[in-house]
């Protein structure tokens, strides 16, 4: 397993801009292949969504995606079991909602990822206030639990939040669900400044985030991006492991570049 | 029926489980109500409009006929004589007195029968605030009238394409609209579910049916108690607003859900709409989806609040069938002239069926008429032409 910190700890030192591309566990039959091309084609991790029946902080296009996934009969233990069977050589955080956590069980969940080699957690729904029971299991299994501190959130809480947080710390790019945007929030700029006074942890940007030029003008000021939608919906459209793999090229080289 | 622990605890049920961007919009309630519940000023003009444009008090009925038919003594709360015709407004005219207080403008509600959009939308027109309601589209279907009138009062309805397309699909797009409208938005939630504060707050504000029905069973029996107290349960308002009043007594509480949605029943604990509750689900936690002829019960959870109180036994929960219900809705309707809404025949329904088994003959029985039945009226004459089935 590749511990999510300290892997991009290391990259960002190196000068690199953290690229992690999201993909909805389970969502096609190529869906594997699909991870595969995302990992080579330049992520520095790699977000897998567990498709849950009612996820609250999504738009349309993810929504569709985990229609897909448990059409076609996705579970927790299936996408877990696939990620395994991947041979990434990037780590992964799955990102799901917390009634599948609750129901996995907290133990048997975090044992399940560390077990599959997936070194990280992403579970919205669950704000610092409800962690604890999750946390100590997923501390004890070495699975980084990754909180969102929001435009809204407050200065004591963001401090609080990022002494919690692990992985890296997922700023909340705009007040709103995901999906693709004409632009990214203006509060962006300072979620991420305000996270930075209290951490010296990686600060990715997500939700909004959609095109090259986007992500470039995100890591001006943050560490990396998260992209979920935008690469979602190409997959949808059917374009498979060939068009994941142009897209996040295409993110690769505008961060780079930038 | 007190204050939750807290974290907005009651027992193992309830909690905030919502999106960091939510959470500071939750306390930021929490505190308002806190505020606005501890000051007279508030309390006066919310009993005020209650009065003057609600109806309120709102009778008791002994209903004669009907108690000589079922072999008990039947009081009925008569909240279909609200204004907008339930209990729903009694929450909404609450929240929206404390939507101008925090100086927020608009109001997001879901809805599922209809009655809490149309009790949204009517405390929006008097309130001057903007209003828009979620509704699943099967249920825009099923209640074109309420869609209707929700129109006519100023509201915009969005209908709901994804999932289910009923209640639980509104409620999740009206979180999601809140997520990104938070800063001049107050989510008017019309049940006790949801993240701390909504299930206290909204009991809270449904408490005056059953403060007042217990003082006016008072005088109707000598100062007695009922022995029964019944109500529905979708989310559970209703039932939790008579309950409250009832708790401290020796009545026994009974809530009633439909069959095809009996989370009290045949739910396990979970974790939706930010609310830790008993709720239909499978094996791994996908929520499955409620079904019956009522669009105000279809809904897979149920507030944390009750949970707990089937836990300590304090409420029973039960169900009532489709048929039961088409059957308890023509009695009332030919015994007493009243026409229920299908969501309060569904406790109709249940005590007609336990007389003489459950309930002793001769008991005292207060049911909680939560609504009237003109919205469903087009619906019984379509399933009682179909053969009294269900849809």
């Amino acid at each position: 397993m590749i511990a999510l910190e300290p892997w991009l700890r290391a990259r960002r030192g190196e000068g690199r801009k953290l690229l992690v591309p999201y993909v909805m566990g389970g969502m096609s039959e190529d869906w594997v292949e699909s991870l595969q091309a995302v990992a080579a084609a330049g992520a520095d991790a790699i977000e897998v969504g567990i498709p849950f029946s009612d996820p609250m902080m999504d738009g349309p296009v993810i929504q569709r995606a985990g229609v897909h996934a448990l059409d076609r009969g996705a579970t927790p233990a299936r996408v877990v079991d696939d990620v395994a069977s991947a041979g990434l050589e990037v780590p992964v955080a799955v990102m799901t909602y917390y009634n599948i956590v609750f129901r996995t069980g907290h133990r048997r969940m975090a044992r399940s990822l560390r077990a599959a080699g997936i070194g990280a957690a992403i579970v919205p729904d669950l704000p610092l206030e409800e962690l604890d029971g999750w946390a100590a299991e997923a501390d004890a299994a070495e699975v980084a639990t990754v909180l969102l501190v929001a435009p809204s959130t407050p200065e004591p809480r963001v401090a609080d939040i990022c002494a919690r947080s692990r992985g890296f710390v997922y700023a909340v790019a705009r007040m709103g669900v995901t999906g693709e945007r004409e632009s990214v929030g203006s509060e962006t700029a300072d979620v991420v400044r305000r996270v930075r006074r209290v951490t010296d942890a990686p600060v990715c940007v997500g939700v909004g985030v959609s095109t090259p030029a986007q992500a470039r003008a995100v890591c001006e000021v943050a560490d990396g991006v998260v992209v979920g939608s935008a690469l979602v919906r190409r997959l949808l459209e059917g374009g498979g492991p060939d068009a994941a793999s142009e897209f996040v090229g295409q993110l690769r080289e505008a961060l780079d570049a930038g | 029926m007190g204050l939750p622990a807290p974290g907005g605890r009651f027992g193992e049920y309830g909690g905030r489980f919502v999106p960091e961007s939510l959470v500071p919009a939750c306390m930021e309630l929490e505190e308002a109500f806190d505020d606005a519940w501890a000051d007279p000023a508030f309390r006066a003009e919310l009993g005020a409009v209650l009065r003057d444009y609600g109806g309120r008090p709102t009778p008791v009925t002994e209903c004669l006929r009907l108690s000589e038919e079922l072999g008990v003594r039947m009081l009925l709360k008569r909240e279909d004589l609200v204004h907008a015709g339930s209990h729903k407004l009694n929450n909404v005219v609450g929240q929206a007195l404390l939507t101008r207080r925090m100086g927020k403008r608009r109001l997001v509600a879901e809805t599922g029968a209809g009655q809490h959009g149309v009790a949204t939308a009517t405390a929006a027109a008097l309130f001057g605030l903007e209003c828009t309601v979620y509704m699943g589209e099967l249920d825009t279907e099923r209640q074109e009238l309420n869609v209707f009138r929700m129109e006519l009062l100023g509201a915009e309805v969005r209908p709901v394409r994804a999932g289910s397309r009923t209640l639980k699909d509104a409620v999740n797009e009206a979180l999601r609209d809140w997520v990104a409208t938070v800063d001049h938005t107050h989510y008017c939630l019309g049940s006790v579910m949801g993240p701390h504060p909504f299930p206290y707050m909204v009991r809270e504000l449904q408490r005056v049916v059953g403060d007042e029905a217990r003082e006016q069973c008072r005088a109707l029996l000598d100062g007695a108690d009922p022995d029964v107290v019944v109500a529905c349960v979708g989310g559970g308002s209703n039932a939790a607003g008579t309950f409250a009043g009832f708790a401290d007594t020796q009545a026994r509480l009974v809530g009633v859900e439909a069959a095809g949605g009996a989370a009290a029943t045949d739910g396990i604990p979970g974790v939706l709409h930010g609310m830790r509750s008993l709720l239909l689900q499978d094996e791994v936690g996908q929520i499955l989806e409620a079904e019956s002829i009522s669009a105000g019960l279809d809904y897979p959870g149920i507030g944390p609040e009750h949970a707990s109180l089937a836990a300590s036994g304090r409420a029973r929960y039960e169900k009532a069938t489709d048929e039961e219900v088409l059957d308890a809705f023509q009695l009332l309707a030919r015994t007493e002239g009243i026409l229920p809404a299908l969501e309060p025949a569904h406790a109709l329904a249940w005590i007609a069926r336990e007389v003489g088994r459950g309930v002793p003959r001769g008991s005292t029985v207060l049911v909680t008429l939560s609504g009237r039945g003109d919205k469903d009226v087009a619906q019984v004459r379509e399933l009682l032409a179909a053969g009294r089935g269900p849809r």
